[in-house]
């Protein structure tokens, strides 16, 4: 056999496949992060507009201790966690709808009919929202509208977000097997208490992966705030800002790495629990 | 009685999921100009309007473009990651995994801005300017990640012993490859250009700081008119053209491989 000539080829095979895909993901990309990430310790000098690269903790600084940064901050903390409250509480029964209650037949089409919003655009699903809550629009002819702001970004994120919390939660339940809801009512307990004791333990994974999409992707969004934000704003908006018209790149790259260091705390909270796996 | 409240809860959840959509259907026939509601008038001035609007016509087609750019690259280096870390022991194979979700892990505007800045500094200086081919490049970078999942899951599935056998029957790689391996993956790489696709063609944060000047793809087009009174006709009959068409994928998916297909979007 040989065997020191195979194994070489097979080095070769390998080398030949990764390279491409790593000189692009791993050199071109990583190394753009890099620099931005570098970048967010330099700053800007404010009469030539240059970038001044030295080693400075200033944009951390003005991040940490100026007021408007830290309620920024927290409002984007706080609509993620309500976006994820609310897609929490709407998932859970339709998704145990879907695996448990309804027939194989229609459990095959509500299926479909979660999964088809996700193909359309996010952007027209936003543009839907400002429709619905304009003023004489049909929300307004309805009960009246909230209007613009901040309640309307929560409301169109949870919109956005739903079908990624119900899906893993639904993938959850149709593990479970029925009989282990049909020992609890054996031994007594009612629907709440089964719900309770025996189904939202088993599925505490299943909402985790869910929360990671939800809680990302509100972190990270500006689009939809700018749609029917009104004038409130949350870190996206302040990266945005930065980067165009304050055209200030090593301060848009430290506010960036807000979110992310929210989201790397996050990950490893969660990953005890076996969310990753669930993704 | 549980199973009455249930059965509300996702009759709601369905009409909170699609009221908004069916609204801008309605809406594309609204007579008034300003949407205004009961409509009162019914109109397919619009519909034409926008047929007849270039603007968003080589939008359209500038995306259809970027999304089959980012499409074919992410096809490529896709399935060539995916042979690699199912076919071969590596040290740092999870690495590579890890590599290849973090452009969709990251919140879209820091992928955005570390390519544009990258591009402006390195690639701008060889005299390539952002255009096009720099939002094809931004695209396949986080598109890469649905034909990596679909080809790895259909890998695993799938084991060697056919290809083995084929080598064994006296087949060339070449052959193998032909006849074997190709036409094994080859719903899971319809599926994962089909993510792929999708996901290119709704992109609008990274396209936003990857696009050169004059490029506008339909996300981008769609939110820059999104704000003039006076376009709102035209941008919801665009807006209603891309909720129909969200159907296609879907039905193609079920056609192809069942109901599991368009499961994910990642």
């Amino acid at each position: 056999m040989d065997n020191d000539q195979g194994l070489g080829r097979r080095r070769w095979q390998l080398a030949a496949l990764l390279s491409a895909p790593m000189l692009w993901l791993g050199v071109a990309y990583l190394g753009a992060l890099a620099v931005l990430l570098v970048s967010a310790f330099w700053t800007v000098n404010g009469f030539t507009g240059e970038v001044v690269r030295e080693f400075s903790l200033q944009n951390f600084r003005t991040i940490v201790t100026e007021e408007v940064y830290r309620n920024v901050t927290l409002r984007s903390l706080g609509v993620a966690v309500a976006v994820t409250a609310i897609c929490v509480v709407l998932a859970l029964p339709m998704a145990f709808y879907m695996a448990k209650v309804a027939s194989p037949r229609t459990r095959h089409w509500l299926v479909i009919a979660i999964l088809t919003p996700l193909w359309a655009s996010y952007l027209v699903k936003a543009y839907a929202w400002r429709v619905l809550l304009a003023n004489d629009g049909p929300l307004d002819s309805l009960i009246g509208t909230p209007g613009y702001g901040l309640f309307a970004v929560v409301i169109v994120l949870s919109y956005l977000w739903l079908p990624y919390m119900i899906l893993p939660i639904y993938a959850g339940l149709e593990r479970l097997p029925d009989s282990l809801l049909e020992a609890s009512a054996d031994l007594g307990a009612r629907g709440g208490r089964t719900f309770r004791g025996v189904v939202l333990p088993i599925l505490v994974p299943s909402i985790f992966a869910g929360s990671i999409f939800t809680f990302s992707l509100s972190l990270g969004d500006y689009i939809t705030v700018q749609i029917v934000g009104g004038k409130s704003q949350l870190i996206g908006n302040l990266v945005y800002a930065n980067v165009g018209a304050a055209n200030n790149l090593p301060f848009a790259a430290a506010i960036a790495c807000v979110p992310v260091l929210i989201m790397v705390v996050y990950l490893t909270a969660v990953r005890r629990s076996g969310a990753l796996e669930e993704l | 009685m549980t199973r009455w409240v249930l059965r509300s809860v996702m009759a709601l959840g369905l009409f909170f999921i699609y009221a908004p959509l069916l609204l801008v259907l309605v809406n594309s026939f609204n007579g008034d100009r300003t949407f205004g509601w009961p409509p009162h008038d019914f109109t397919t001035q619009w519909w034409s309007a926008a047929w007849h609007n270039g603007g968003a016509r080589d939008a359209l087609w500038t995306s259809v473009k970027a999304g089959l750019g980012a499409t074919a690259i992410a096809l490529v280096l896709g399935t060539m990651v995916a042979f690699a870390v199912q076919r071969f022991q590596f040290f740092g194979r999870d690495t590579v995994s890890l590599l290849i979700v973090l452009p969709i892990a990251l919140p879209g505007i820091v992928t955005g801005i570390a390519l544009d800045s990258a591009w402006r500094s390195v690639i701008a200086p060889l005299g390539l300017g952002k255009g096009l081919f720099s939002v094809i490049v931004g695209h396949a970078t986080f598109c890469v990640v649905t034909v990596y999942n679909n080809v790895l899951a259909r890998l695993r599935r799938s084991g060697v012993s056919f290809e083995e056998a084929s080598a064994d029957l006296g087949a060339s790689p070449a052959q193998t490859f032909r006849y074997i391996t190709f036409p094994m993956i080859r719903s899971a790489l319809l599926a994962g250009g089909l993510l792929a696709f999708a996901l290119s063609f709704d992109e609008i944060i990274v396209t936003t700081f990857t696009a050169g000047p004059g490029i506008q793809t339909l996300p981008i087009w769609i939110f820059n008119n999104l704000f003039r009174p006076n376009q709102a006709p035209v941008v919801n009959v665009v807006a209603a053209v891309l909720i129909v068409l969200s159907v296609l994928p879907v039905w193609l998916a079920q056609r192809v491989a069942g109901p599991e297909a368009g499961a994910s979007r990642t």
